[in-house]
């Protein structure tokens, strides 16, 4: 089934649906520019302005439901941004509306929960500003009915990240996460901008409709335009070889890595390669090139993952391959779309609550993000515990929980594609079970090997409450949107549907070899993190635990391809600019001049000779004119 | 009304009255400086109030004639092209004025100034009637004239009110200027003999020239003028001396202003005057405008001092002007005239900001900064944000302009000479400057306190009345450009319809959305 046409739309909620980009946008102005005057109430604010936000998109979603699923798609002009090029408008449709709920709801409680964690810090204020700057910027991102301004919220989530990893960047860290993160993604963004070339030099237009509506016609480079998407994808969504990124991305407060460096804006790039399916179906070379990303990604992730002794960066490690199973998914056409989107909003549930669930572990622990210092924290954290546990449960697939219908799908669908892919991404749900049992256990489980002067105790309710309605979501997202095709007959009208939609087989070969190597993955962790002793100091392992460790020599890579040739270069350039360039013009000067000494002493009395060398100017015109008029 | 006389003669009698203060008088100099520099803003903006793209190519024109007996004429007018540049010009003055306050008092600087308070405050307003003189002229000799004289106060700006090379970098400028001052100057007069009109009249002289090798020769003569002017590689040596020797002020109107000159130059003389031998020129400037958005960009990276690194990255952006002019489509060059505009802004403001900072410090070196976030959070941040603006993030005025620049460029039909890879080598720009604007940030404003910052004062209320309506110009023609567009469009239209191009046509053109759905 081809995605249904867009309407022109004007009255309703859905006619103002900018309020929800234009709410958190002035609330990031009024914190910003009220500057210490809002300091007492502007978290209040601040949430506020993201809740309100909700509520729009919540009657939004409500009045799209109310239309008839062909007439789901509303197109709502805003301004001419630059004439004669890109019309400013919002598209919504049941894709941008279920990245709206998501960004919206989680982007809620997120705020909330940063009421509690942020307590203490001089500059709650300014955190929450840029908070709602994200929400407005994400907001754009997926509402702008073309590239141009999704490009704008693309970059404003970039920005958004930026500011918030370098929130403390008073450490050198964090300032130099910050920027790696920005630069490392603009690498995408070139990509991206290219891609908008070829599109406006094909079709003379930004906007979705028409050009995606002509995306599959004859001679479009739909396979380079593809392959170029996939670049910025690939940035934003830290997949391989952009991914070096977001494991530094974890100098963020925790609430950051968790609204936006897990739940919602690294998922930008399977919107982006879902919103514009129609390039990839027309180019089987990108899908292709799509789905070894995603399933590169996610083994790379889950292998990070198992190495890593920062709870935050084992997360982040998982955060990286759960994108890969998505990316795989949208890489597979119609029939992932669903499986991919719905997966994104799971994840985008588990993920947050296991962020703000290691949020609340560490605000206990006075910031101590090395596992191998926790252990034993069920007892006197109890509600972060279940949360997490469930939030947990839910990422390794156990039965009937979200995460078990959402990758389940992307497995069965990806194994209809290509057996290769999907076998892999079974050995990816197997690592995923053996690497967060490992952060579970380590965390909550086993001795307690605490600092001394550790005493940790349960979050304030401002912080539990959030956790406990994510794991909510956690526990049942999945089912909602599974069980039934529900999802993906409510997404099917944006982004289209397979001809035969999948069915379910819980008990096919693949689907009970995943439960197994789950069940081995977690049983393994439990033996080896939760029954026996954790070394306080990591062991120094195999070869392949120091290349986990390294993130798979990433950083290395980078170093010895990217910046090393790259100061040389710069140091070249500088080089030749002073002593090539410069120094050949002030050569010729110092020729004519007789020496380069020549040339400073002519400074002085330089008055006169410029006045001397303007009449003598004068008088060569005055000659050339009274030639010229006597010929 | 002839407002653009008016526009020049305000500065002008300004500068007279303020330099005939009595002695002493330093603080009413400045206030009045800034006064005249106000009134020519409102008269400016009440000018272009009135401006109606489309109802004709020239507006406000005067001809008075002024050396008959060769055809040189005292010749004013504006089409939408030049209206933006001199409302940027009007703009900037009293921005820089009131940024400049101390620039000229020399207390506690390791270089006094040479000459006193008001006769820097003097040259500033001559120097913005020369700016807007040239914009306006239509008689190219008379255009020709202010392109020289407004040499002459910048040269002692620089010379007498700069850092501790000021010699050594003005008569660099003035010596690289003068040289394409000349050249310019003998093209101008085989120009007006060969075309054998007896007038220096612009609009007369389109057309004038058809021999195609004539026109090669006298569009060299231009060309190399506004190369070096602008700059363009390899003619850019003198502008990170001159940039980071002049005063903060100086630096701002030489950078956003003055060099605009240059590429105004190409896209109103060069394109016009000499349309085939431009098209002819295509390769060889396009390849000069991309080495230079590289290197400068490059170059810019290596940098260890604040205003040498912004001047570098001026050269990168340059280098994207002069490609939006001679890919010659409507989005190219229009994106071209908007880049002017909004370059100036983001480079005016990071000037002035690395101004203040060098002011409190006494240093322009990024290493002896660290921490400034620290101690001046709202420096740091008008930092911050006019960096971003010079790194063309989306939302910020520079970004329409550079995207319209590469995307126009990248649809180029003109004489199929394969724009798109010059695009796709001026879009690594996006990451290069990433990578000089946040290495700079992060060098000067973040990490712990360096002891040196540890004093620091955040922005007055003088700053903050500097910086605030640039970051609000900013924003605003980020996210609305439409205003200068509508003005800019027309015009760019008429040039490029002079110079007869094919105009750019989609290869699988689709309806505009505008219509049902799709």
């Amino acid at each position: 089934m081809e995605p249904a046409e867009i309407f022109p739309h004007s009255g309703g909620v859905i006619g103002v649906s900018w309020l929800m980009i234009a709410l958190p946008l002035l609330g990031a102005a009024i914190l910003l520019l009220g500057g210490r005057r809002t300091d007492r109430w502007g978290h209040f604010l601040g949430v506020a302005m993201s809740l309100a936000s909700f509520v729009v998109g919540v009657l939004t979603f409500v009045e799209l439901l109310g239309l008839g699923e062909e007439q789901r798609r509303r197109v709502v002009e805003l301004f001419e941004f630059i004439p004669g090029m890109v019309n400013m408008g919002l598209l919504v449709d049941p894709l941008s509306i279920s990245f709206v709920l998501l960004i919206t709801g989680v982007g809620s409680l997120i705020h909330i929960y940063s009421i509690g964690y942020m307590s203490h810090d001089p500059g709650r204020r300014r955190f929450f500003a840029y908070l709602n700057l994200f929400v407005a910027a994400m907001l754009l991102l997926v509402l702008a009915d073309n590239y141009v301004g999704m490009f704008i919220g693309w970059e404003g989530v970039g920005l958004a990240s930026y500011l918030l990893i370098g929130f403390w960047q008073h450490k050198p860290s964090a300032a130099t996460a910050a920027q790696k993160a920005f630069i490392v993604n603009r690498v995408g963004d070139f990509g991206l901008l290219v891609a908008m070339f070829l599109i406006w030099t094909t079709f003379g237009s930004f906007a979705y409709g028409p050009v995606l509506g002509a995306a599959g016609d004859a001679n479009v480079p739909a396979t380079a335009i593809g392959l170029l998407l996939l670049l910025g994808a690939c940035g934003k969504s830290a997949q391989l070889p952009l991914q070096s990124w977001l494991l530094d991305a974890m100098e963020g407060p925790t609430p950051v890595s968790a609204l936006i460096h897990a739940a919602t804006m690294v998922t930008a790039g399977v919107y982006l390669i879902v919103r514009s399916g129609a390039f990839f179906q027309a180019a089987p070379t990108a899908q292709l090139v799509v789905t070894i990303v995603g399933v590169a990604t996610l083994l790379a992730g889950a292998i990070i993952g198992t190495a890593k002794d920062d709870i935050k960066k084992a997360l982040a490690g998982s955060t990286m391959s759960q994108i890969g199973y998505m990316v795989l998914a949208a890489g597979l056409g119609p029939i992932g779309y669903a499986f991919a989107i719905a997966h994104l909003i799971t994840h985008g549930f588990f993920k947050a609550s296991m962020f703000l669930g290691a949020g609340s572990v560490m605000h206990a622990m006075n910031d101590e993000v090395d596992m191998r210092k926790y252990g034993g924290l069920a007892s006197v954290m109890k509600v972060t515990w279940a949360t997490f546990g469930l939030g947990y449960l839910a990422i390794i697939g156990f039965p009937l929980l979200s995460g078990y219908w959402t990758k389940d799908g992307i497995i069965e669908a990806a194994m209809e594609h290509s057996p290769i892919l999907g076998w892999l991404a079974v050995i990816g749900a197997g690592l995923t079970g053996f690497y967060m049992s490992r952060v579970f256990f380590m965390t909550f489980h086993g001795k307690r090997r605490w600092a001394e002067d550790a005493h940790p105790h349960e979050s304030p309710a401002v912080m539990t409450w959030p956790l406990i309605l994510l794991s909510i979501g956690s526990v049942f997202g999945g089912a909602f949107l599974i069980v039934g095709n529900r999802f993906m007959t409510f997404l099917s009208p944006a982004v289209g549907a397979p001809e035969e939609p999948l069915g379910f087989h819980p008990f096919s070969v693949p689907g009970i070899t995943t439960l197994v190597l789950v069940a081995i993955g977690a049983g393994y962790a439990w033996t080896k993190y939760g029954r026996s002793e954790v070394p306080a100091v990591a062991p120094r392992g195999s070869f392949l635990t120091t290349f986990a460790r390294r993130d798979l020599y990433g950083d290395a890579l980078n170093e010895s391809l990217f910046m090393r040739p790259g100061q040389w270069l710069t140091r070249l350039a500088v080089f030749f600019d002073n002593r090539g360039v410069d120094g050949l013009v002030n050569g010729l000067a110092a020729g004519i001049g007789g020496s380069s000494g020549r040339l400073r002493r002519i400074q002085t009395g330089f008055a006169r000779s410029y006045a001397l060398s303007m009449l003598f100017g004068a008088a060569v015109v005055a000659g050339a004119l009274l030639l010229v008029g006597n010929l | 009304m002839p407002w653009l006389s008016i526009l020049i003669a305000v500065p002008v009698l300004g500068a007279v009255a303020v330099a005939l203060l009595p002695k002493g008088s330093d603080k009413a100099a400045k206030q009045l400086a800034l006064g005249v520099s106000l009134v020519v803003l409102v008269l400016t903006l009440v000018m272009a109030v009135q401006f109606a793209p489309g109802n004709g190519r020239w507006a406000f024109q005067e001809t008075y004639d002024w050396i008959p007996s060769f055809g040189v004429h005292y010749a004013v007018a504006v089409d939408g092209i030049a209206l933006v540049l001199i409302a940027l010009s009007a703009v900037l003055v009293p921005i820089v004025i009131l940024a400049s306050w101390h620039d000229a008092d020399g207390t506690g600087a390791d270089n006094p100034p040479k000459r006193s308070v008001k006769t820097y405050f003097s040259l500033l307003l001559v120097l913005e009637a020369m700016m807007i003189g040239v914009f306006a002229a239509t008689d190219i000799f008379l255009f020709y004239v202010f392109f020289e004289a407004m040499l002459i106060p910048m040269y002692f700006m620089i010379g007498s009110y700069g850092g501790a090379q000021r010699s050594y970098a003005a008569v660099k400028f003035l010596l690289y200027s003068l040289f394409g001052g000349l050249l310019m100057l003998v093209a101008v007069i085989a120009l007006y003999s060969i075309a054998g009109k007896s007038t220096f009249l612009f609009p007369e002289l389109i057309g004038a020239i058809q021999d195609p090798t004539t026109q090669k020769w006298l569009f060299a003569g231009f060309f190399i003028a506004f190369a070096i002017k602008a700059p363009l590689w390899p003619f850019h040596t003198w502008l990170p001396d001159a940039a980071a020797q002049a005063p903060a002020g100086a630096a701002v109107l030489l950078v956003g202003v003055l060099d605009k000159v240059g590429t105004y130059g190409m896209l109103r003389f060069c394109l016009e005057l000499f349309p085939d031998a431009s098209k002819f020129f295509i390769p060889l400037v396009v390849v000069l405008s991309v080495i230079g958005i590289v290197y400068g960009a490059i170059v810019a990276i290596g940098q260890t001092d604040m205003k040498r690194l912004i001047a570098y990255t001026s050269i990168s952006h340059f280098g994207f002007i002069a490609l939006g002019v001679f890919a010659m489509t409507a989005n190219s060059a229009a994106g071209a005239t908007l880049y002017m505009v909004n370059h100036g802004f983001s480079t005016g403001a990071l000037f002035l900001i690395a101004g203040f900072l060098i002011y409190r410090r006494g240093s322009s070196y990024i290493a002896d900064y660290g921490g400034v976030r620290n101690v001046a959070p709202l420096l740091a941040g008008t930092f911050l944000i006019a960096g971003l603006s010079g790194l063309s993030l989306p939302g910020l005025s520079s970004f329409v302009s550079e995207f319209m620049v590469l995307v126009g460029t990248f649809s180029s039909p003109v004489e199929n000479f394969g724009f798109e890879i010059p695009a796709i080598i001026g879009a690594t720009g996006v990451v290069l400057a990433a990578i000089y604007i946040l290495w700079m940030y992060k060098r000067v404003a973040t990490g712990p306190t360096a002891e040196s910052v540890s004093g620091m004062k955040d922005l007055n209320g003088r700053e903050k009345l500097v910086i605030v309506p640039l970051i609000a110009l900013i924003i605003g023609l980020g996210f609305y450009p439409k205003p200068l567009l509508d003005v800019i469009n027309p015009a760019v239209g008429t040039t490029l319809a002079n110079v007869s191009v094919p105009a750019f046509a989609p290869a699988h053109p689709v309806a505009d959305q505008k219509g049902a759905g799709q």
